[in-house]
């Protein structure tokens, strides 16, 4: 329990540092963020659009900058983002509210896909230490991780898509369709390129960490010792191995879930996939300072919270956490 | 007494690929009968371990046996199936290493550690080794509301306990004990003895007891076998052997540690090294660094075996040929 | 060290590196055109003259895949090295002074682990008005370097509770000496697989960030090459050499790097070792 109080809050300090990351960076840019954009648009900015920037920044100007601090920070907690400028007159938040499930969809697919696959791969190789299993599967992963998503994606889409027409080439769903259970198939046909070049490329992390943890923990005197018992191999290799050896697996579960977000990125992008992600890019790319900041901010806290669950689930397996003991 | 465990010129080495295979046990004989407790004394690398880990099915590579063989109730342990010998495993022979305190699954309860170890060497009834367990619990004194715990929640000492309660919970007919007590305090070490001697006598298995503290098995053994540079030097009852040692080694071990009770001693430690197992002198190993050393016999001839009539045999030069019979 | 050499894996690893090290540097020689030279007719197919056709502008292919080599490589090994050297100071200087530094300097590491290093990257390229390989290295050395700030701080934890080190300190060694006397030497290979690493992950972070046009356009990079290809419709015209090979010297790179990462690690971790 005191774990996990530790863990919450750390989540609440570190998502407080993030926000207050999202104030300072615009303002440590050179150059003021608005005087930029309104250079950039010459002039053809409305007061509107302005003020979406205002609200988005908390650059009032009127205000002090501790003011505009707090102004910044009570729109956030209550989710008004401002408006977008590129889709105007979209708000950030409408934007944010449509897209986030295809991300989640796609980006939770390709995590939990990713860890349960490589995690059992890796435990097998590990186990198997030295077999024609690891030293395969070893080299592949390393190539698997070592490959640039986009490219994996281009490739998919040209091939698969573009030339054997086997699936669709963009977007979350197919035009005539509507979202509902009918819908369902063409969602899929249209996840499933993204969400397989997508499991791919993390597959192979998962598989190198359990290997390597799982070889570290057959060194282990317990595991001996569990096999001295006279215990199968099987119940061994679960109970006594795979059991310990996946407990280093959950605190690298923050970078991961990193990874997988930011390739989605990647993914979303070349398959003109409509989540946050792309939304981002999009933003990024045309300059759309409110919406940056609102995806932002919604990418943080989700990755947050995804941590916070796998904090959770750690102190589920790892009773050393859960009960204190002594030594 | 028929012997219930014999290990007849047992010689074991380890190899690792492309190096020469250096031997750590060299041509050792010995007998363990029911209810007896045998000790083994030596220094630390003198093979002790190696020793016990082969004879009980345990050794691992790069360990292997090179020649001899282990007999328990007249069935070759080497020869055995890997299926075989872990159904001998815990039931029939049991081995509690060095250090136990980390012998434990810290994921697994300790009472589940009892039972899946029931559960497959044929204690099907869940209640039945429930109970059985909680009696090895009481016969080695943890109080019973620990049973239901995990590793980390019981003290050292508790957890040695444990471990020893887990290798006799199948009532085996042999016990290997390597330095069970090294890792404690003097006055748990005391107490868990103790306990030892206490369970031998209710549950009657004969035990190998191996430590560097000479002291504490001429107190608990009733024989001792002296181990140095992987061979057998001396080997006698335990009265004998600390009121009339023979070979100079088990002098000098002697020498080397206070007893457990008694008055003061002065101690002293021996001259020298153990010898590189990879490049042993020719002659008598023990050579170097002997204070009785015969100049020009010892280091170029290999001292004979020598044997008294009260079971006492010891391996030197110096040993009277008239009250002796040269082996 | 010799462990090293003998590990086929680090061999394989090594032996890419040394490739492209020699394609890099020999690039002058061995490419039949300068990279930017955009004389040639644009979207020419696959042919004698053209190894792998020209591009949407004009260049040659084959050599703009061989000067790339630079680019690459020089982001890959100086970006490590870089973000190799901040994880080291803020790890070990975290973890062996501890107290408040240290809790002050966690929650910094945490803050950058949590965010997404490549999300944070896209946007401070975008308020970024220069751009340019530099600009990615700095960028990338800024928000890449959490995690393994946080391995190597656990290293130092570690060491530092080890008897040599106490009795260092308890012989009146200064503390700078202390650490770089005793705990770094001894974390050699940990360091080392942490420099693979962090090559890997900007090898892949600058293409990335090129692909999207966040980079120079103009510059020779497999990753721009990449951009050029998707904005140029090499999708359309049937060029896929020109989609798969820069694609494939970044995942050759990439797994170079990772190669030597996972055999270093094999190496120096007691754990992993056989014996």
């Amino acid at each position: 329990m005191r774990f996990l109080l530790r863990r919450l809050l750390i989540l609440l300090l570190t998502g407080w540092a993030a926000l207050t990351l999202n104030f300072i960076l615009p303002r440590l840019m050179p150059g003021n963020p608005i005087e930029a954009m309104l250079a950039r648009y010459q002039g053809k900015l409305s007061p509107q659009a302005v003020g979406a920037l205002e609200i988005a920044f908390g650059l009032n100007t009127r205000q002090s900058a501790i003011s505009q601090y707090f102004t910044y920070f009570g729109h956030t907690l209550t989710g008004n983002f401002g408006t977008s400028i590129s889709y105007y007159p979209t708000k950030v938040s409408t934007i944010i509210a449509s897209s986030l499930p295809w991300t989640i969809g796609l980006v939770g697919f390709a995590t939990i896909i990713a860890f349960v696959v490589g995690t059992a791969l890796g435990a097998v190789a590990g186990w198997r230490r030295g077999s024609r299993l690891d030293k395969v599967a070893v080299p592949f992963s390393v190539m698997l991780s070592a490959m640039p998503v986009f490219w994996i994606s281009l490739l998919a889409l040209y091939f698969l898509a573009f030339r054997l027409n086997w699936f669709p080439i963009s977007g979350g769903i197919g035009t005539s369709q509507s979202m509902s259970i009918s819908g369902i198939g063409s969602i899929i046909s249209h996840a499933a390129l993204p969400a397989i070049t997508l499991t791919l490329v993390n597959v192979g992390g998962w598989v190198l960490l359990m290997r390597n943890s799982t070889v570290s923990v057959l060194g282990e005197d317990f595991v001996k010792f569990g096999r001295s018992k006279g215990l199968p191999e099987r119940v061994v290799a679960y109970h006594y191995a795979a059991r310990n050896a996946i407990l280093p697996n959950f605190t690298a579960f923050a970078m991961a879930l990193g990874f997988v977000v930011a390739g989605a990125i990647f993914t979303e992008y070349v398959f003109s996939y409509p989540g946050i992600a792309y939304y981002l890019l999009q933003a990024v790319l045309s300059l759309d300072y409110p919406l940056i900041q609102g995806i932002f901010l919604v990418i943080v806290v989700v990755v947050l919270l995804a941590n916070f669950l796998a904090d959770m689930l750690y102190v589920v397996l790892d009773p050393r956490i859960r009960t204190e003991g002594r030594s | 007494m028929a012997e219930l465990l014999e290990i007849s010129g047992l010689t074991i080495g380890y190899g690792w690929k492309g190096r020469p295979m250096v031997t750590v046990v060299r041509d050792v004989d010995l007998a363990l009968g029911a209810g007896e407790v045998l000790g083994v004394a030596g220094e630390s690398g003198c093979g002790k371990t190696t020793l016990a880990l082969a004879a009980s099915g345990l050794l691992d590579p790069p360990g292997q046996v090179l020649s001899g063989s282990v007999r328990f109730q007249g069935k070759d342990v080497l020869s055995l199936s890997p299926k075989e010998l872990r159904g001998l495993h815990l039931s029939e022979i049991s081995m509690v290493f060095q250090a136990s305190m980390n012998v434990l699954n810290p994921v697994m309860r300790i009472r589940d550690q009892f039972l899946d170890a029931m559960k497959y060497h044929g204690v099907s009834d869940r209640a039945e080794a429930e109970a059985r367990a909680r009696e090895m619990f009481d016969l080695v004194r943890i109080p019973q509301r620990f049973f239901g715990a995990y590793p980390h929640q019981l003290s050292g000492g508790m957890r040695q306990r444990a471990v020893i309660a887990l290798a006799l919970v199948l009532h085996p007919k042999v016990l290997f004990l390597d330095e069970p007590t090294t890792a404690l305090d003097v006055v748990v070490q005391r107490s868990i003895l103790q306990m030892l001697n206490d369970l031998r006598r209710q549950l009657d298995f004969g035990v190998m007891f191996i430590t560097h503290d000479l002291s504490l098995l001429v107190e608990i053994a009733d024989r001792v076998a002296i181990m140095y540079a992987g061979a057998v030097v001396e080997e006698a009852p335990a009265r004998e052997l600390y009121e009339k040692p023979r070979h100079p080694y088990t002098e000098a071990l002697m020498k080397a540690f206070p007893p457990l009770g008694g008055e003061r001693r002065r101690l002293e430690g021996i001259a020298g090294q153990p010898p590189d197992l990879r490049h042993l002198p020719s002659g008598c190993s023990f050579a170097p660094r002997c204070p009785k050393v015969i100049a020009g016999t010892c280091e170029t001839i290999e001292p004979p075996v020598v044997e008294w009539s009260q079971g006492h045999r010891a391996v030197c030069h110096l040993c009277s040929q008239e009250e002796a019979r040269v082996v | 060290m010799r462990a090293f050499f003998s590990n086929r894996l680090a061999m394989v690893g090594l032996g890419i590196l040394v490739f492209f090290g020699l394609v890099a540097l020999l690039a002058p020689y061995i490419a039949p055109y300068s990279p930017t030279d955009i004389n040639f007719t644009p979207m020419l197919p696959v042919s004698a003259n053209h190894l792998l056709g020209t591009t949407s502008q004009g260049n040659d292919i084959f050599s703009q895949l061989i000067y790339g080599a630079r680019a690459s490589l020089f982001v890959g090994l100086v970006a490590g090295a870089i973000m190799a050297m901040v994880q080291l100071v803020m790890g070990v200087f975290s973890g062996y002074v501890g107290g408040w530094t240290d809790a002050v300097l966690s929650t910094i590491v945490n803050v950058f682990l949590v965010v997404p290093g490549l999300v944070l990257l896209i946007i401070i390229a975008a308020y970024l008005p220069q751009r340019g390989l530099t600009t990615i290295i700095v960028i990338l050395a800024v928000t890449g370097w959490a995690w393994g700030a946080r391995v190597l701080r656990a290293q130092a934890i570690s060491l530092r509770d080890r008897p040599f080190v106490e009795a260092a300190r308890m012989s009146g060694e200064g503390r700078w000496r202390i650490v770089l006397g005793h705990i770094v030497p001894n974390m050699f290979g940990v360091i080392a697989a942490n420099f693979f690493g962090a090559a890997l992950y900007a090898v892949l972070a600058e293409a990335g960030l090129e692909f999207l046009g966040l980079g120079n356009i103009n510059s020779v990079t497999w990753g721009t090459m990449l951009y050029w290809a998707e904005n140029g419709d090499a999708v359309l015209m049937g060029q896929w050499l020109y989609l798969l090979l820069p694609g494939l010297c970044i995942l050759l790179l990439g797994t170079a790097f990772g190669l030597l990462n996972f055999a270093v690690d094999q190496v120096a971790n007691p754990r992993l070792r056989r014996n």
